[in-house]
């Protein structure tokens, strides 16, 4: 892949306030270490050699999603224009561990980041019809304006940060 | 509308100026900025409103086939589509399915429509909502005043002291931050606890049953997730064939809406969705056993859909940027510019289909058709259009055309039961030629204490409102006698100059201006009587008059076109006209010809200059300051930068206004009822008049009504830009 995307990607991340992290499956883990503050719940990771420490609490209970710092999952692609990731999946938890943490933590295979809209959605088309049930097209954290001034986490996380696994 | 009407509706916009007017000012201006900065930002935004458009029309026109495809979508998933008829029939169906559990709300105006809560509270469920602007509305029992920012209208300081009233926290809530961690709490609870999850839906894709909702705080997301029965309800037209179809909308309404590139959370679920559940036992629960309702809401949609100018208003996407964009709605917001559910601009569209023309009525003549919304709009619905043919079933009511004895005394085509006051202004040629006729004997009576008592009286003209002074000598007259002074064989073009009803009777000046303007650059001009454009019966909705209003301006002007000539128009509003709404007053041949050949004034003059005319034909600016306010349906036309470019090109220093409207808009500030909106409107483009920069300018104006506008709220008197280059 052109390094095109991953510059925008990376310039539109920080234009929406989110952190990028760039590294590689072999330094993913040390890369990851900084970023997640415990308590931390995550969803497993669908990358090969590629797994989450055991800090994260990856079948965590209600409390401790409740309670949780850090939430780690993956994302299934990102859109480059936008610095948005796609959180995809069901049954693992990705939903609720990247929407009730403080602060999410996004990987993204650096192979799956995509240019724009249109692309994103040719895929989604496609990963929509092939069964999956639930995407999010999530941009920067939650946020409210409703209270008078703009506030960052409102329902969801207040901060995110994207992880980019360079050699996937 | 009677006297006492009059006098009520004036005390409610007073009453909302006063208590929610900056808040809604404050607010919507900022969405309205963010959208004019992040569209620009779009290479392809006019092809991707095509699209959305186009994507629209389609899913429309074969609703009830989408209707059948999402059924089979959301059956084959496991899921149940139920298409209600209307309000009491969705109700039934929602409550049911509650069955008295607690439910968690997202947000979503289609619920507000039915008002599920009601009905839903009643059989005994509790009912949160969970959007935190729904929730300020719930806890303070208002109604939403904008159909994106439903508490617009609130400020922070209100929250706080409404929040420190009903919760009595602790320690005192103050600031924005703590006040939306507070309801974060205590609405995470709630959604901890409740069994059923409600939303609405921007979208929903006909082939796989996926709903699209466009949110920014996660809520409707936790509503989804945490319940174990998901209620989405939606009006059938949110209905679009296939996911890819959501592109386009996904780049536009956060655009459109809140002036964001995108929102936080575009979802799509194809429920029922399988992520984990909060169980009762402190688990996260398999989410595997979910139940998934779609209510689709017909509500008056379907025969809207047959009705060929309401149809449009079912391509809107709600995202308000025709609110934003409002002037009137700008500065008094929601609660008075909306129905029982929907606001903004579209409103009157929505009102008339779903609550009926009653509920429109009310609201409809905020609309004064200054058209600013129009290029806003994502999905390119023409708004005003709709404001002013519900505008006009109003006006004919259910007897108005069994009123046969004043009918055939007016000079209009109206039916007799038409309100006084629209039918006066509607009649401005008439009253203009009989003025011009008896001045000055008649700007005397109209100016005399009794005079304007009676005017207030009769048909509500505000007396604190100047009125226009008659000329004795109509422009037509003076130029039949003058004639023209560049010979045909000498003429580099030659050109018809509109005389708009204003022009010929009242501001002559700008006329005999814009003649020797175009005679200094060798251009022959004629100036043919021929009356009114149709654009002050339009804008009382009296589409009828404007029709024939149009029909024989074309006449008048046709020989001309014929001839090759030019027409040259010096008033915005009537090029307008000419451009837009001539479309749906005339055949379409003659109205293209009349569009084609058609130039706004000063459009002209660059036009002349841009192709080898003499500038040093026309005064030197000599850098002297100028603070140039265009007009909305100029702008809309994009048709500012023309009269700048002329301005600064002979040596004029210019700044411009950036105000959407300047608030006169024609008759509307006239009118007692609106008199003070209008004035409150105003008063923004006087202050951008009135700051250090621009207090010792020059003003000029290109609209009539700016002018008349401007002239009140200032103590400089405004002129249209072509008497800056009069050569005489
Ligand atoms: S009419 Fe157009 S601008 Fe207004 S809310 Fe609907 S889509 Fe938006």
């Amino acid at each position: 892949m052109s390094t095109e995307p991953l510059a925008s990607f990376e310039s539109s991340l920080d234009e929406v306030g989110v952190e990028l992290v760039r590294t590689t499956a072999d330094r993913f883990e040390s890369a990851l270490a900084p970023l997640v503050s415990t308590p931390a719940v995550g969803a497993s990771l669908p990358f090969e050699d590629v797994s989450l420490p055991d800090a994260v609490e990856t079948d965590p209970t209600v409390a401790e999603l409740d309670a949780a710092d850090t939430g780690v999952t993956a994302a299934g692609y990102g859109i480059a224009d936008y610095g948005s990731v796609v959180i995809q999946g069901g049954a693992d938890g990705e939903e609720p561990v990247s929407l009730y943490a403080d602060e999410h933590v996004a990987v993204v295979a650096a192979s799956d980041v995509l240019p724009d809209m249109d692309a994103a959605f040719d895929r989604l088309a496609e990963d929509i019809r092939g069964g999956t049930g639930q995407a999010i097209i999530a941009t920067g954290p939650s946020a409210t304006a409703d209270m008078g001034a703009l506030v960052k986490g409102a329902h969801g996380p207040m901060d995110v940060t994207v992880v980019l696994v360079e050699d996937r | 509308m009677s006297v006492d009407d009059r006098r009520r509706k004036a005390e409610r916009i007073r009453h909302l100026l006063d208590t929610e007017g900056d808040s809604v000012q404050g607010n919507t201006q900022v969405f309205n900025e963010g959208r004019y900065e992040s569209t620009a930002d779009l290479e392809d935004y006019e092809a991707l409103k095509d699209e959305a458009r186009a994507i629209k029309e389609d899913a429309i026109e074969r609703l009830p086939e989408l209707v059948d495809r999402v059924t089979e979508a959301v059956e084959a998933n496991g899921g149940t589509v139920y298409v209600a008829d209307d309000a009491a029939d969705a109700n039934r169906y929602v409550t049911e399915v509650v069955d008295g559990r607690d439910v968690v709300k997202s947000k979503s105006m289609t619920s507000e429509e039915i008002e599920v809560n009601g009905a839903l509270e009643a059989s005994g469920a509790d009912v949160w909502e969970t959007d935190l602007a729904e929730f300020v509305l719930q806890v303070a029992d208002e109604a939403p005043s904008h159909i994106v920012a439903p508490a617009i209208h609130k400020s922070r300081e209100e929250i706080a002291s409404l929040f420190n009233e009903v919760f009595d926290p602790d320690e005192p809530l103050e600031t924005a931050e703590e006040l939306t961690r507070f309801a974060r709490e205590h609405l995470g609870e709630r959604i901890l606890d409740a069994e059923v999850g409600m939303t609405g839906a921007n979208f929903v894709t006909a082939d796989t049953g996926t709903l699209a909702l466009v949110t920014s705080e996660g809520n409707a997301r936790k509503c989804v997730q945490a319940t174990d029965t998901h209620v989405a309800v939606a009006g059938v037209e949110k209905l679009v064939p296939s996911v890819e179809d959501l592109q386009p909308f996904v780049e536009l309404i956060g655009r459109s809406g809140t002036g964001q590139d995108i929102t936080s959370y575009v979802s799509l679920f194809t429920p029922p969705g399988d992520s984990p559940t909060f169980g009762g036992d402190g688990d996260l629960g398999s989410g595997d056993d979910r139940e998934f309702h779609l209510v689709l809401i017909d509500n008056g949609r379907m025969e809207m859909r047959e009705d060929d100018d309401l149809r449009e208003t079912l391509y809107c996407i709600r995202c308000s940027a025709c609110a934003n964009s409002c002037a009137n709605f700008q500065h008094v917001g929601g609660h008075a510019f909306g129905g029982e559910t929907y606001s903004g601009g579209i409103a009157t569209g929505w009102e008339a289909g779903v609550h009926g023309e009653d509920s429109a009525a009310e609201f409809n003549d905020l609309c004064t058709g200054c058209s600013r919304c129009v290029n806003q709009c994502p999905v390119k619905i023409d708004i005003p259009w709709i404001n002013t043919v519900v505008r006009d079933r109003i006006n004919r009511g259910k007897n108005g055309n069994l009123d046969f004895l004043v009918e055939g005394l007016t000079p209009d085509e109206e039916p007799g039961g038409l309100d006084l006051q629209k039918r006066l202004f509607g009649n401005f040629d008439t009253l203009a030629k009989l003025g011009s006729a008896f001045a000055p004997l008649s700007n005397w009576v109209a100016r005399s204490s009794v005079g304007r008592t009676v005017m207030e009286r009769t048909v509500g003209v505000d007396s604190r409102r100047e009125l226009p002074s008659f000329e004795r000598e109509s422009l037509v007259e003076w130029f039949e006698d003058r004639g023209p002074r560049v010979s045909p064989d000498e003429a580099r073009r030659q050109v018809a100059l509109y005389p708009d009803a204003y022009t010929n009777y009242v501001r002559t000046e700008r006329g005999k201006a814009a003649v020797r303007v175009l005679e200094a650059l060798d251009v022959r001009v004629d100036v043919p009587a021929a009356g009114e454009s149709g654009r002050a019966p339009f804008s009382q909705g009296m589409v009828a008059t404007a029709r024939s209003n149009a029909e024989s301006v074309y006449d008048a002007l046709a020989p001309a076109v014929a001839a090759g000539h030019d027409i040259v128009v010096i008033e915005p509003s009537d090029l307008a006209m000419f451009r837009r709404e001539y479309e749906r007053l005339l055949p379409e041949d003659d109205y293209v010809a009349l569009r084609d050949h058609s130039y706004e004034l000063m459009e002209y003059v660059y036009g002349l200059l841009e192709n080898g005319a003499d500038a040093d034909a026309l005064p030197d600016g000599d850098g002297q300051g100028v603070a140039y306010h265009s007009h909305c349906q100029q702008r809309t036309l994009g048709l500012e930068p023309q009269t700048v470019a002329v301005l600064e090109a002979r040596g004029f220093d210019v700044t411009t206004s950036d105000v959407e409207c300047c608030g006169m808009a024609g008759s509307f500030g006239y009118k007692s009822e609106y008199y003070e909106l209008s004035v409150d409107v105003g008063e923004s483009l006087a202050d951008q008049f009135t700051t250090d920069e621009t207090a010792d300018r020059t003003v000029v104006a290109s609209g009539t009504s700016c002018l008349e506008q401007l002239d009140a709220l200032l103590s400089r008197r405004p002129a249209h830009p072509v008497r800056l280059l009069d050569t005489r």
